[in-house]
């Protein structure tokens, strides 16, 4: 069985370590919270500017001087602060974050990102991604390995238009885990009932050994 | 010198013309500076180039001002919330130049501290990178991005003192300290207006120098996406 929402959620959270600064994308991404590993303590960052994110208020106690990067209403714990926009796009400009998990909607072979247009259908912007992807130290992408329609969101090239090039360190699916490396990618590991030939299957990216 | 004007429409009056750009604070519908707002679509100015990460939503912030067709070209990073937007866009009626969120607070900030331009490897490889001047620094690639010196800048601050010294409450701060430098004026509506002296001089955000004019007012401050967790029965 291909992984769900939840287990690649809870893949993804493997990937943090103790005592790391971490900025969570929009949708699976933001499940990672929920599934960060017993003894690990990462501080989250919203790049709408807070350090140090916390659960969704009880019903009741949403502030709306309070929401993250998805603008949901959010809350504070107690190492959180708070800064403007410029100073959060310095810190992950200047390479203070350690990783930022971000959704996909194509990876290419040798690591470019594409996830914020579909020329002429989806128009929303990229957001902070664009800045994400070229400032922190490691790039980890969670997106289904193939579209609804069957096809391959792993490719030899994107054919979106680009967040980054060359951005991604590994690929989080529904199938497995991979890591870009010289020359194409590298399969770390499937997800349980998924075999290798049924990765590579839905891969249109070269795979090296 | 007195700063303290009593609605947004007396501390606007003088500082709108056609064609003006504007820099506005907020982040999706948090701390957006929604008197200000209101009024300046209530002053009918046309032609308006807009600096703003969002662009409201239908009925709501900046989208207010798309509504009555006051805008030319949005400056911004995600207009996903705003159908009106995404209509005026793809016929062709408004301008859009996508910033990434991170660069367009460094130009607003950049603007404001007197720079003109400065080199970010933000974007390289992408559309924005097109036709922008690309330099090498240490074997990476940079490309070129130029500060925004707005005609205007309008923000939303938690509590100001009659001097223009602004405090921020939590995510609501955001782009409204970067793009209240960032204009040739700048106007900030507030949710008090607090006594000389009664703010801590070491715990001001933004220094008065920043802000031209101040207005007090009620917020509606209303919530995009309302996210909640169930209380636990232990």
């Amino acid at each position: 069985m291909p992984w769900d929402r939840d287990q690649m959620a809870a893949r993804a959270a493997q990937e943090l370590q103790d005592g790391w600064y971490v900025n969570l994308g929009i949708g699976i991404p933001t499940l990672v919270a929920n599934y960060i590993p017993h003894g690990v303590e990462v501080t989250l960052q919203s790049e709408n500017g807070m350090l140090g994110m916390g659960p969704f208020p009880f019903e009741g106690e949403e502030d709306p001087d309070l929401i993250n990067a998805g603008k949901q209403t959010i809350t504070e714990l107690p190492q959180t602060a708070y800064f403007d926009s410029a100073q959060s796009f310095a810190m992950i400009r200047g390479g203070k974050i350690a990783m930022a998990i971000l959704g996909g909607m194509e990876v290419s072979e040798t690591g470019d990102l594409a996830n914020w247009m579909i020329p002429g259908k989806l128009v929303k912007g990229m957001g902070g991604a664009m800045d994400l992807v070229a400032g922190v130290g490691r790039v980890v992408v969670v997106m289904d390995h193939t579209s609804k329609h069957g096809e391959s969101k792993v490719l030899k090239e994107c054919t979106l238009p680009l967040t980054g090039k060359g951005v991604v360190n590994r690929i989080i699916t529904n199938l497995g885990v991979l890591d870009v490396v010289p020359g194409g990618l590298k399969i770390v590991e499937t997800a349980d009932g998924v075999t290798e030939a049924d990765l590579r299957a839905a891969t249109e990216a070269t795979i090296v050994d | 010198m007195k700063k303290v004007y009593k609605d947004a429409r007396s501390a606007l009056e003088g500082a709108l013309f056609d064609g003006m750009t504007i820099a506005a604070g907020g982040f999706g519908l948090c701390g957006i500076p929604e008197l200000l707002i209101a009024a300046i679509r209530d002053a009918a100015t046309k032609n308006l180039t807009i600096a703003s990460n969002n662009a409201g939503v239908d009925g709501f912030g900046l989208g207010q001002l798309l509504a009555t067709r006051q805008v030319k070209k949005m400056i911004s990073s995600y207009v996903g919330e705003n159908a009106e937007f995404m209509r005026q866009y793809l016929s062709g009626e408004l301008e859009l130049e996508f910033n990434p969120q991170g660069t367009l607070a460094e130009r607003m900030r950049a603007g404001g501290a007197g720079i003109p331009g400065f080199y970010t490897a933000t974007g390289v490889g992408t559309v924005i990178a097109e036709g922008k001047d690309h330099k090498q620094f240490n074997g990476r690639t940079y490309i070129l991005e130029t500060g925004i010196v707005a005609d205007l800048s309008i923000v939303k601050a938690w509590k100001a003192d009659p001097s223009g010294n602004l405090v921020f409450r939590k995510t609501a701060r955001n782009f409204n300290a970067p793009a209240a430098t960032c204009g040739r004026i700048c106007v900030a509506e507030v949710e008090e207006i607090v006594p000389l002296g009664s703010l801590d001089p070491d715990k001001i955000h933004l220094p008065g120098i920043y802000v031209h004019r101040i207005i007090e007012g009620t917020h509606e401050k209303r919530i995009e996406n309302r996210t909640t967790r169930k209380k636990e029965t232990v």
